[in-house]
């Protein structure tokens, strides 16, 4: 569905259902160089299940428009513009890499309006290396290779049926870098990730339960790269799930049934 | 990079899309010969019904075997993934109908296995559907053939059996800058030879009976899509990019940015027209696939020699591969295939000196060519197309097609090539002693 958000059109996966104002709402948040699409199968089960779902695209990416946020706090603010404009008084957040940042702060800023925190392909710091920024700038096709590399587990993914999924990886980061003619939204993602530095702060001023779902094989963010905010989410003594899988960077697609299931447990209890 | 996560061709021939079987510990891809799959619960079997679980629930729509096949051909091919059919010529139907319905128009080219060139002419026109067919090389015709309700371009990598060798950088932007895809039948290449995808084309298919299964025991297909064609951005595929009513109203290109085109072809298309492959084919293929880089070097060095006998002998008019120099495709050949020229691959034709007898009595004589109709075996093998694969062309489409009265056509395999030459020259020999004898 499309949506005005600060006079800008968006765009926003439902899963197939309509807005129903009646139902809960989950957002997801995708990645760097990422859009809703990654969220598909995780979108439909949750729309199937009494929720309004609504997987964006966020600013500049493929088909929403408006300017791509360069930090996380920009994200942020669009993230609470969002749930103003469809009227949400309350809703759960999950987001992935990039998209986990852009949670975890607005889980902070925006206090009981948000029901749930989850974060899948965390890590805090989320630095990224000098030679990956360098290259999504200078040399985007180079970096897109190098990300789907160190984001890749397995060589044979459990799709259920024929998808490639570095392929359509590579794929997608194509489409979506090509969306945005005026701004190279990988770089510009990726340095709003490196720069990111409230982390611990926000998570402190998160009131809400928190889900982490670490991909045990991800070599973009670490699971050990997750430990002080789960320090953190523990000594701020909110209800705390981490969820371990095998797989990489890629858990949303290569691990699908593995991520949507500690999606339910957490938002659910199924 | 290299290694396991970003490994090269020949390793991923070998193990892409598959790992040793969790349950058994099977390290060869185990054959799952079932129609159907027991749901843990309700809640799985609706979540599957769905498309919210990634599971298999029917074999006609998706198979554990058929999948590795799907991913493997898919990772060769730098695809995002791919749909396993019963044959090529079933693999290239679902992409026609996924794409386009009556009022629809392709431009193909006319170098064409005249399966496809049936398909095309005859069989689509019965459906609303036609085809304007246009010499590979004459680029202006590619480009002045293309109408409003054009949905399609289409080539061979290499046109059978002449190897015209199609410009695919220059004809998928032809096809891109009027807003519709371009599809390449890369069955005599494999993309071992050349990556229609990586040059531009948006669909790429097989029929997987030849090179990839390589072993003349299978028939089977298969459509790769590089998820590159903006769907959406063209306007012209309603069938993607509006809510299809047919399954719950979804619109492919929401679902998938990337893979609209697999998702209704998989979800429509397997599901409707059922030309499904059957998964002891996938693991026959499968086990081809693991030794193609071997056996196509292996293929294209025995062919360089025959060749080189070929066009060195006196009963030989015309020897129709990219290697000879004169041939029309040798320079784009040098340019887009692994390797050059040598890489146009193993079926070319050629041209006997003398008359149709002596075209029968050559046949007749050979040994170890086996005389028959397929292409890509392991074995050597021969035709003569004007009264086989392409017998129900014209004359004036046989000239198009660069196929004469007395074209042989030979599919080189993997026997010693001194014998394959030795084979060879007998028969010629057999020939030129037919012309003693008319005379």
């Amino acid at each position: 569905m499309y949506m005005d958000v600060n006079g800008h059109k968006t765009y926003a996966y439902t899963g197939g259902k309509d807005f129903n104002p009646a139902q809960r709402t989950v957002v997801l948040i995708h990645g760097v160089l990422c859009d809703h699409s990654v969220w598909a199968l995780q979108s439909r089960y949750l729309a199937n299940h009494g929720w309004n779902v609504l997987a964006i695209d966020l600013p500049g990416h493929c088909k929403s428009a408006g300017v791509p946020p360069a930090t996380v706090q920009e994200a942020t603010a669009f993230i609470q513009a969002l749930l103003d404009t469809q009227g949400v008084k309350q809703a759960a957040l999950v987001g992935h890499s990039f998209g986990s940042l852009i949670a975890l702060q607005t889980a902070a800023n925006m206090g009981e309006r948000i029901s749930h925190l989850a974060m899948v392909g965390t890590a805090y710091p989320m630095k990224v290396s000098q030679a990956l920024l360098d290259a999504s700038l200078n040399e985007p096709e180079k970096a897109l290779h190098m990300t789907n590399v160190f984001s890749r587990a397995t060589l044979a993914p459990p799709s259920g049926a024929g998808s490639w999924v570095f392929g359509a990886s590579l794929a997608l980061g194509r489409r979506v870098l090509a969306s945005n003619k005026q701004v190279n939204v990988f770089h510009t993602g990726f340095n709003a990730c490196n720069n990111y530095d409230q982390g611990l702060q926000a998570m402190a001023a998160v009131t809400c339960p928190v889900l982490m779902v670490l991909g045990e094989a991800d070599q973009m963010t670490l699971p050990k790269n997750a430990l002080p905010l789960i320090a953190q989410a523990k000594e701020s003594g909110v209800s705390l799930q981490v969820v371990t899988i095998s797989h990489g960077h890629h858990q949303m697609t290569e691990s699908p049934d593995e991520t949507l299931n500690a999606l339910k447990r957490f938002l659910i209890g199924v | 990079m290299t290694g396991y996560a970003d490994p090269h061709f020949d390793t991923l021939a070998l193990h892409a899309g598959s790992q040793p079987d969790p349950a058994t510990g099977a390290r060869a891809v185990p054959i799952h010969l079932t129609t159907s799959y027991v749901f843990e619960s309700t809640d799985q079997a609706a979540a599957l019904f769905n498309l919210e679980s990634a599971g298999h629930v029917y074999s006609r729509i998706s198979n554990p075997t058929t999948a590795v096949f799907e991913q493997r051909i898919a990772a060769l091919e730098g695809g995002i993934g791919a749909i396993a059919t019963a044959s090529g010529q079933a693999a290239l139907h679902l992409s026609i109908a996924t794409l386009m319905g009556a009022g629809s128009h392709i431009v193909s080219s006319s170098a064409l296995y005249g399966g496809s060139h049936n398909l095309l002419h005859y069989t689509l026109r019965r459906f609303g559907i036609e085809t304007t067919f246009v010499k590979p090389g004459d680029i202006e015709a590619w480009r002045s053939a293309i109408r409003p309700n054009t949905k399609l371009l289409f080539g061979e990598s290499v046109g059978n059996p002449g190897l015209d060798v199609l410009d695919i950088p220059t004809i998928s932007q032809i096809a891109h800058d009027n807003g519709v895809p371009l599809l390449v039948d890369a069955t005599l290449s494999t993309p071992y030879l050349i990556k229609p995808l990586s040059l531009g084309a948006d669909l790429v298919y097989h029929s997987a009976t030849k090179f990839l299964s390589g072993h003349g025991t299978v028939i089977g297909g298969v459509v790769v899509d590089s998820g590159s064609f903006d769907w959406e951005a063209s306007g012209k595929f309603p069938e993607l990019s509006e809510p299809y009513e047919g399954f719950h109203n979804m619109v492919f290109t929401e679902e998938s940015t990337v893979g609209a085109f697999l998702l209704r072809a998989r979800r429509e298309g397997l599901r409707d027209f059922g030309a499904c492959l059957s998964p002891h084919s996938a693991w026959l293929i499968l086990q081809g696939m693991e030794t193609l880089p071997l056996r196509m070097e292996r293929h294209l060095a025995n062919t360089e020699k025959v060749v080189a006998f070929l066009a060195a002998h006196p009963m030989v008019s015309r020897v129709g591969h990219p290697l000879m120099p004169d041939h029309p495709s040798h320079a784009l050949a040098q340019k887009l295939l692994k390797g050059g020229a040598r890489g146009a691959g193993s079926v070319f034709s050629f041209d006997i000196k003398g008359s149709r007898m002596q075209g029968r009595a050559f046949i007749e004589a050979l040994k170890i060519f086996s005389h028959l109709a397929n292409v890509g075996d392991s074995k050597s093998l021969v035709i003569h197309p004007a009264s086989t694969t392409h017998f129900r062309m014209s004359d004036q489409a046989l000239a198009q097609a660069g196929i004469g009265a007395g074209t042989i056509r030979l599919s080189v395999g993997l026997e010693d090539a001194d014998d394959l030459i030795d084979d060879l020259k007998r028969a010629l020999k057999a020939a030129e002693k037919t012309a003693d004898k008319a005379a």
